[in-house]
């Protein structure tokens, strides 16, 4: 069972840093849950998470919103590197916040990057339900995922 | 060496993403601090630390190969004097007061603004020497 708390720690990790490092809040869509294969865009970061809980959370976004952030963040390389550096830090704050809220029982993974059509592994199996956010910030929309037992 | 009546202090910046390492050289706003060079790294950051001497460096922790903690072990038992910033997303206290004992003088969260940047720097160059 996913607690209303811990999917808040992911939720407020993922729009703090639009409002911080992109100077422009995100919006948060309804949240439903994921059916079939996990949903990604073209650059994915992923954590994984075991002990208390099993599974991964990741934040999945589309290159043009990744685009528009680098250039709110005053970067001018927009290359693939860069897109991986960016969607890699998104996760890796995802998981500093997580560690910080979150008892030691958990156990929290330093950040892995997809893209293109690269997914992540969602395990399927009883008591699992995986939950997919919709992050919003100006045109563009992300999502973040949170799958845990 | 000094300008216009203030010391320069040399300055290395260690991080694994690109991203970080240019806003921190970009938005860091002190005339007294000149950029020695980068390191993406704890065993990188430590070839350059021998070759350019820095006075003052920020570090992030989570990083390939070796990582922040064991590198500011590292890097003050090298150079007792130098003053380390950690920026990092590692939010919770029990890093933080880690990485303090093996010797950084400050923590910044990531993400964090221009401003809250500069403060933490203009914090931890007010404290050299003390």
């Amino acid at each position: 069972m996913l607690y209303e708390q811990e999917l808040k720690t992911f939720v407020d990790a993922t729009t703090n840093f639009f409002v911080v490092a992109a100077q422009e809040p995100a919006s948060i869509g309804s949240p439903y849950l994921m059916e079939g294969a996990p949903a990604v865009h073209e650059y994915t970061g992923v954590i994984n998470i075991s002990g208390k809980r099993e599974g991964v959370v990741y934040f999945t976004a589309p290159k043009a919103m990744l685009t528009v952030m680098l250039m709110k963040m005053q970067e001018n390389d927009f290359s693939h590197e860069t897109m991986r550096d960016l969607v890699g830090e998104v996760a890796n704050t995802i998981s500093g916040n997580a560690r910080r809220d979150f008892s030691r029982d958990f156990v929290i993974s330093v950040p892995n990057v997809l893209t293109g059509e690269e997914r992540p592994e969602v395990p399927r199996e009883p008591g699992r339900r995986s939950f997919i956010i919709p992050i919003n910030w100006r045109s563009h929309s992300a999502k973040l995922v949170v799958s845990l037992t | 060496m000094a300008v216009n009546g203030k010391k320069i202090y040399k300055l290395m910046i260690v991080d694994d993403s690109n991203i970080m390492r240019r806003r921190i050289e970009r938005s860091q706003t002190f005339e007294e601090l000149e950029l020695v060079g980068t390191a993406g790294n704890g065993l990188d950051a430590i070839e350059l630390f021998k070759r350019s001497d820095p006075d003052v460096v920020t570090m992030d922790l989570t990083m390939p190969q070796m990582d922040g903690i064991e590198c500011i072990s590292r890097l003050v038992s090298m150079k007792p004097a130098v003053r380390i910033l950690v920026i990092s997303a590692l939010a919770d206290k029990a890093t933080a007061v880690e990485a303090m004992e093996k010797g950084a003088n400050g923590f910044l969260n990531k993400p964090f603004t221009d401003r809250q940047l500069n403060e933490a720097i203009a914090e931890l160059l007010g404290s050299r020497g003390r």
